[in-house]
């Protein structure tokens, strides 16, 4: 087989870390002096391509981001761990799912990868919708949640977790993939590498030129979950069940 | 507002440093705390995190060339502030081989020393030690009695040095010593018939740390092993700037380590029917640990900024580390205090840190040494 292209999506987020608090006026997540990274599945979507080049079955891996222009620290962490080149898709407005996989259907066009991998979501929104709806736009075959992935002959094998276990899919390449928690470990950005991803090639390009004019999800309202009230002891089998009575659940 | 980074100086770092930043706090946090505590209690360096420090390429981090990455002084400030989150014993780990033993060799060894040692050292294919201190007064370094003679050619080294930082782990001892032209400095290998190290034990400090004494007994050192650039006691002491440097930002990571386990602890523990953070003593105190930790931060960023231009002086680098030491020090304490019983056990680091900066107070000068540091720089007086 010859070597293939790889795409990784990769989304800047709050950092795994970070306690989220909301903003006063409920219209987002407050992110001013927050830390931010790059979403945990992603870096394992980065690190399955770096692997599969490194054993010789990629030829190069492209990662690609739509986010704000601050989105430049996570891109060059990617390039650091491993990346060839980077597109970065500059937009300062949120951009729903739907978006994302347009953008990404559009790169897949242009560099016509063998692969498309991603994270199975974004920690921050946990959609979990671009890869699925990146197959979709593109008419390939994906397998979702995957922890355990091989190439051969075209195809790809696939491990996915499944509630009732394991189950191990093929699909034909190209094809899309989204990451699972323990597809790997990704690796320790090495500091030698740090300075040489500044000479990367880093493409910018504004979120307008992708020609993408989509009805915007509008967000409302975010709140906090509601807080739990406590629970309360009965003393009795006939206590319990005058009181499911009582609430209507009996 | 970060507590552990009140004015927001990270964001005065550069991208790539703040990457340098993320990618050794993973590390620690990843690889170095699961291991820290126990290799604390039982007194040993845990040995498994070499080849891991080796390929994370932050040894030797401010060298050009050589393997090494050539990164700026506030990279190796964070690497710093990092490791010691983690542990003054790690931190101490890559301060001799960055700052004591690659330093002086980049700085004042032989091409061939540099080519032959450097790229080993950086990948920590090889570890090294300083030894400058000898038992009868380590604040007093030109008094040192380690003796090196020329003989046909070969130097011949005989004395003993006390509390080396790496001493048994070392394949490379970079050695001080007096000759006839006064102090030069000498690469000692591991092997050399008639050089010894011995673990020092018993400590109640930096025990995650290997300290040693070295003896030398008529150690032949050829000619090539000397430090061919060194001259006197100005190049031992102009890598311990490089060190003290890295120590001043050290302390800040085992500070902040304390402050965030304090806010942790006292944000849930409850006592007189509220949390302890929600009592005005306990604010206080925390308010000053952050008062403390800011300035502290401030000074270590400056020090980074005068000395990438070059303009550094060795009586800041004083100053830094004896405020910064002391400030972490107090800090740790005061921690360990607000854990109440649970603080005296390893189950939370206040303590290992408050033991460890015991020693970070009294290596690469006591406090005492450099508030007279300061004092000469101010009035002129040598008061020593
Ligand atoms: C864990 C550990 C690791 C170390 N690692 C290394 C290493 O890798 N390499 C190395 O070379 N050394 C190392 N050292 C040695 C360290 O640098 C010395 O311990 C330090 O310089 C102090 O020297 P000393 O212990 O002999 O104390 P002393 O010099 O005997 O000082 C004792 C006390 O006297 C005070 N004092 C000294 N002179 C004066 C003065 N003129 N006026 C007023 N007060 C004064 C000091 O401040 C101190 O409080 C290490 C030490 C420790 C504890
Ligand atoms: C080695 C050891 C041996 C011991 N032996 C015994 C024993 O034999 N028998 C026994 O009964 N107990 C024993 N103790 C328990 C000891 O008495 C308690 O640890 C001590 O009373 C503190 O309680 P605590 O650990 O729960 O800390 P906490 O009460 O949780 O205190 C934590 C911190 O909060 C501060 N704080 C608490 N309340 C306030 C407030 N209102 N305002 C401001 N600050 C506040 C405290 O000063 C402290 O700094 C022992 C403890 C140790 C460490």
């Amino acid at each position: 087989m010859n070597p293939i292209k790889i795409l990784v999506a990769a989304k800047r987020v709050v950092d795994y870390n970070v306690r989220v608090r909301l903003k006063p006026d409920h219209s987002g997540i407050a992110t001013d002096g927050v830390k931010m990274g790059v979403n945990p599945f992603d870096e394992i979507a980065l690190e399955e391509a770096l692997r599969i080049r490194e054993r010789g079955e990629a030829s190069e891996v492209v990662v690609a981001t739509v986010g704000p222009h601050e989105a430049e620290s996570q891109i060059r962490s990617l390039l650091a761990m491993g990346a060839d080149r980077a597109i970065h898709i500059e937009t300062t407005r949120e951009t729903g799912p739907l978006e994302v996989a347009h953008v990404l259907y559009h790169l897949v066009q242009e560099i016509e990868p063998g692969l498309v991998i991603l994270g199975k979501q974004a920690i921050d929104d946990d959609c979990g919708q671009v890869g699925p709806m990146l197959a979709a736009l593109w008419g390939r075959p994906q397998a979702t949640f995957v922890s355990k992935l091989t190439l051969e002959g075209g195809r790809a094998q696939a491990v996915r977790e499944v509630d009732h276990g394991l189950e191990t899919v093929e699909v034909d390449l190209p094809a899309v993939i989204t990451t699972d928690l323990r597809l790997n470990t990704p690796r320790f950005i090495k500091m030698p590498d740090i300075m040489k991803a500044r000479q990367k090639p880093l493409d910018r390009r504004p979120f307008e030129n992708c020609g993408i004019d989509l009805p915007r999800l509008e967000v409302e309202a975010y709140l906090p979950p509601p807080e739990r009230v406590a629970g309360l002891r009965v003393e009795s089998v006939s206590e319990l069940v005058t009181r499911l009575r009582d609430r209507g659940v009996l | 507002m970060s507590p552990e980074d009140f004015f927001g100086i990270g964001s005065e770092l550069t991208e790539e440093d703040r990457l340098v930043q993320s990618t050794v706090a993973r590390f620690v946090d990843e690889r170095a705390l699961p291991l820290l505590p126990r290799a604390f209690e039982e007194g040993f360096f845990p040995m498994e995190l070499i080849p891991e420090i080796g390929s994370l390429g932050i040894l030797g981090s401010s060298v050009h060339g050589y393997g090494c990455p050539g990164l700026g002084a506030l990279a190796y400030g964070v690497i710093c502030e990092e490791l010691e989150r983690g542990d003054s014993g790690l931190r101490s780990f890559v301060s001799v081989q960055s700052s004591l033993v690659m330093y002086p060799i980049a700085t004042y060894g032989t091409e061939e020393q540099k080519a032959r040692w450097l790229p080993k050292l950086a990948r920590a294919e090889a570890i090294g030690c300083f030894g400058l201190t000898e038992a009868h007064g380590g604040s007093d370094p030109a008094a040192l009695q380690t003796r090196a003679r020329l003989e046909g050619g070969n130097w011949i080294l005989s004395g003993s040095k006390m509390w080396i930082t790496n001493g048994t782990l070392a394949d490379l001892a970079v050695v001080w010593a007096q000759t006839d032209q006064g102090i030069r400095g000498f690469l000692v290998e591991k092997g050399m018939p008639g050089f010894h190290a011995q673990a020092i034990h018993h400590k109640l400090s930096l025990r995650a740390s290997d300290t040693a004494a070295l003896f030398f007994e008529n150690v032949t050192v050829p000619e090539q092993n000397r430090l061919a650039g060194a001259q006197g006691l100005k190049a031992p002491l102009s890598c311990l700037t490089q060190a003290r440097y890295g120590i001043a930002w050290g302390a800040l990571g085992a500070a902040r380590s304390c402050l965030s386990t304090v806010l942790d602890y006292t944000r849930t523990r409850e006592l007189f029917g509220r949390p302890l953070a929600a009592t005005q003593t306990v604010q206080r105190r925390i308010a000053a640990m952050v008062r403390a930790l800011t300035l502290a931060r401030l000074l270590a960023f400056r020090l980074g900024q005068l000395k990438d231009q070059g303009t550094l002086d060795p009586a800041q680098v004083s100053l830094a580390k004896w405020n910064n030491v002391r400030m972490a020090l107090e800090i740790a304490r005061e921690a360990r205090d607000l854990l109440g019983g649970a603080g005296i056990t390893t189950e939370f680091p206040p303590l290992r840190h408050a033991l460890n900066l015991e020693s970070v107070a009294t290596y690469e000068g006591t406090e005492t040494i450099h508030e007279l540091v300061v004092g000469k720089a101010v009035t002129g007086f040598d008061a020593f």
